[in-house]
């Protein structure tokens, strides 16, 4: 089959490899139909997650048709023929943690676990197509994939919506939604939302239809503000203005009640010499974070609020303010989403048309033209905010 | 090792015995080779705060950090002493010749216990002691089945190939560092259903082991701490994990994967694989793995075959 491979730091390919095969009783084989590049997939192709390898396929947001499923799946579960989205977090669904709905902290489902205690000090779930760190598993952005407990996480789509509309919610929509849902807005609450990338936009749709009154995007791109703007939301441009005044102009000088952190390690920042100082730190691994839109998140938020970190980290940051963050009683909060939380009642808010997922395509590519994609993405050209797939 | 010899009383005991000896010679040389019926010269003076320093030194050892080497350093020193008592009563002048004798008997004694204490220490030393500890959804009585019957055991133990239960006994076949294979019977000493599990090798084994895991309910209902202990005497102990660690086989690692493997049998009904680690139990050193894409048919057979 055909697969986007990691080829090595900023290189990724289309390549033939094998077609993948059951390995444990309770798997499916997924014949990819849409998938995606997330964000998230610029940190492994810019080689700031460590334990890839060349030939690592890429992807885990991705959708299609079971193909074939393991003995120790149960029919009434999944079954030939079922049209799926796949969760990006690999959950056994008995372990503490998945009984206690925490889906990407999975106890199982991680076979490099100890690797991952090493990192993290206690072990995370299995992720497709996302480091050695999370498994080692062959990612979606191919024409089939292995997904492992398949009785547990792949979302059966039974109405005839279109792929493009619950394709996201493999990943970016529940990411969005959960960052929103850990601020726990209530009526009147302003929520600021830094990076207007693909999760940044399904943060701020969420926080609106949580209850939020005023939703404000943060980013320097203007055509992902303007994507924003015409969502409804309201926009801070940091390389014109400076966010913290901008916010407390918008916010009657309290600042936002919720911070949402949809950035994550790659950060940039409005000020030359900030900015260099981090990528400097980063490139010569002193530091594996540039947290920029973090710092700013936890100085701008008012006393009292929260800041809910969606964007991903990988290790160690610097010059974290605590002193912010502890006197002025911020609460922070984060996780890699538990995805299979979220995908049902989401599916239902698509259905009720409360959320519109499609409005942040741009791009629809064949999957052999994933490389151009991974380029555009990255260096957001043609006004590229998200990439799908199509095999 | 440290902590259980640093409350070891005969390790102590030397310590003090040391301390004891070492003081005098050096607060005073001349009185010390006089008690000792020996000649009095500027050498023999020096030699006894030689001596002096040296049982010090051995005071510290033994009495701060403690370990088989300070024991052995005592030993070469008594032989050191036989030594130059012995000389001392050939080219005797007869003065206090019954006072040197009584010192040459006396270290003689003092031998014999510091040899005694040396190599029962370093026996313990090379004895190699594990433990690991994880906690899974099921209650106690559940995973302590699953324990009692040792065939489970190889599905999720790295390096054991087999075990079957032969009656009271069972018989162990494991895989060693560098390729070599193991076998061992093994008893059961206590056997508590529900709750714990010990078990020895018997006579003759390759390798002398036993082992203990203990079953108990954990806090708030999240189903059975199990907790092990294992203690193997290594065929060449404290070097021989070190060198099988450069070799990538981390004895306290592997303890913590096989629990690791024993979680993902018991509530999930097998040991997850991936593309990257799709051995199983069988990837035992983590990396370099194999790339996280499907495997060929070739591989694949070779990954079922093995």
């Amino acid at each position: 089959m055909k697969a986007t491979i990691w080829a090595g730091r900023n290189k990724v390919e289309v390549t033939e490899v094998p077609d993948p095969s059951i390995l444990n009783s309770r798997d499916a084989i997924v014949k990819i139909t849409s998938t995606a590049i997330c964000g998230s997939d610029l940190h492994l192709v810019d080689g700031y997650v460590p334990t890839m390898q060349k030939g690592d396929i890429m992807g885990h947001e991705f959708m299609g048709e079971v193909v074939e499923v393991g003995p120790g799946v149960s029919p009434a579960k999944l079954a030939v023929g079922d049209r799926v989205v796949v969760p990006f977090p690999i959950a056994c669904g008995g372990c503490s943690a998945c009984l206690a709905e925490l889906w990407s902290c999975c106890e199982n489902s991680n076979p490099n676990a100890g690797l991952a205690e090493k990192t993290f000090g206690h072990p995370v779930a299995g992720i497709f197509g996302y480091s050695h760190l999370t498994g080692g598993f062959a990612g979606g952005q191919a024409e089939y994939a292995r997904v492992p407990f398949a009785d547990v996480g792949p979302l059966k789509i039974e109405s005839d919506l279109a792929d493009e509309q619950v394709l996201f919610l493999s990943d970016i929509l529940p990411t969005g939604y959960m960052g929103a849902e850990m601020c726990n807005i209530r009526p009147g609450d302003v929520v600021a939302v830094w990076g207007a990338g693909p999760v940044g936009q399904f943060a701020m749709d969420s926080a609106r239809v949580l209850g939020a009154e005023k939703v404000i995007a943060i980013d320097k791109e203007s055509y992902r503000l303007k994507m924003a703007e015409q969502a409804g939301h309201l926009t801070i441009n940091f390389s014109d203005v400076d966010v913290r005044s901008q916010l407390l102009e918008l916010t009657g000088g309290r600042g936002p009640d919720h911070c949402i952190d949809a950035v994550g390690m790659e950060a940039t920042h409005g000020s030359t010499h900030i900015n260099t100082y981090d990528r400097v730190k980063q490139a010569t691994r002193s530091e594996s974070e540039r947290p920029h839109a973090l710092r700013q998140a936890i100085m701008s938020c008012r006393s009292g609020g929260t800041v809910s970190v969606i964007g991903v980290y990988g290790g160690f940051l610097d010059k974290f303010p605590s002193g912010a963050w502890m006197n002025r009683s911020i609460t922070l909060r984060t996780g890699q989403c538990h995805v299979h939380r979220y995908m049902r009642p989401l599916l239902e808010r698509i259905e009720r048309g409360e959320l519109n997922p499609t409005r942040i395509i741009t791009h629809q590519l064949p999957l052999e033209q994933a490389p151009h994609g991974y380029e555009i993405f990255k260096n957001k050209q043609d006004n590229c905010e998200k990439v799908v797939l199509k095999t | 090792m440290d902590q259980t010899e640093s409350t070891d009383p005969l390790a102590r005991g030397l310590g003090w015995a040391s301390l004891a000896l070492g003081i005098p010679p050096i607060l005073s040389p001349a009185g010390f080779t006089r008690v000792l019926g020996i000649g009095n010269s500027a050498r023999h003076r020096t030699v006894a705060v030689l001596v002096g320093a040296r049982e010090l030194g051995a005071a510290t050892g033994l009495l701060t950090r403690p370990n088989s080497a300070w024991l052995w350093s005592r030993v070469a020193g008594d032989a050191m002493d036989l030594t130059m008592l012995g000389r001392a009563l050939r080219h005797h002048d007869g003065r206090g010749i019954r006072r040197t004798a009584a010192a040459a008997a006396g270290v003689l004694a003092l031998t014999a216990v510091d040899l005694y204490a040396a190599i029962t220490r370093q026996r313990k030393e090379s004895a190699m002691r594990l433990t690991g500890t994880t906690t899974i959804s099921r209650q106690p009585e559940d995973v302590y089945d699953f324990w009692r019957h040792w065939e489970n055991l190889p599905t999720f133990m790295a390096h054991l190939d087999e075990v079957r239960s032969e009656g009271t006994r069972s018989h162990w076949r494991a895989s060693a560092p560098f390729g070599r294979s193991v076998e061992w019977d093994a008893e059961v000493t206590e056997d508590v259903p529900g709750e714990r599990i010990c078990w020895r090798s018997t006579e003759g084994a390759d390798v002398d082991n036993h082992g203990a895991v203990r079953f108990t309910p954990a806090p708030g209902g999240r189903g059975t701490e199990v907790h092990v202990e294992l203690e193997y005497s290594m065929p060449a102990g404290k070097l021989g994990e070190a060198v099988a660690r450069y070799f990538g086989e981390d004895p306290h690692q592997q303890i913590d994967d096989d629990l690791r493997r024993l979680k993902q049998v018991i509530e999930t009904g097998e040991v997850v694989r991936s593309d990257g680690a799709p051995g199983g139990k069988r990837a035992r050193s983590e990396f370099p793995q194999h790339p996280a894409q499907p495997l060929t048919a070739d591989e694949l057979a070779k990954e079922v075959s093995a």
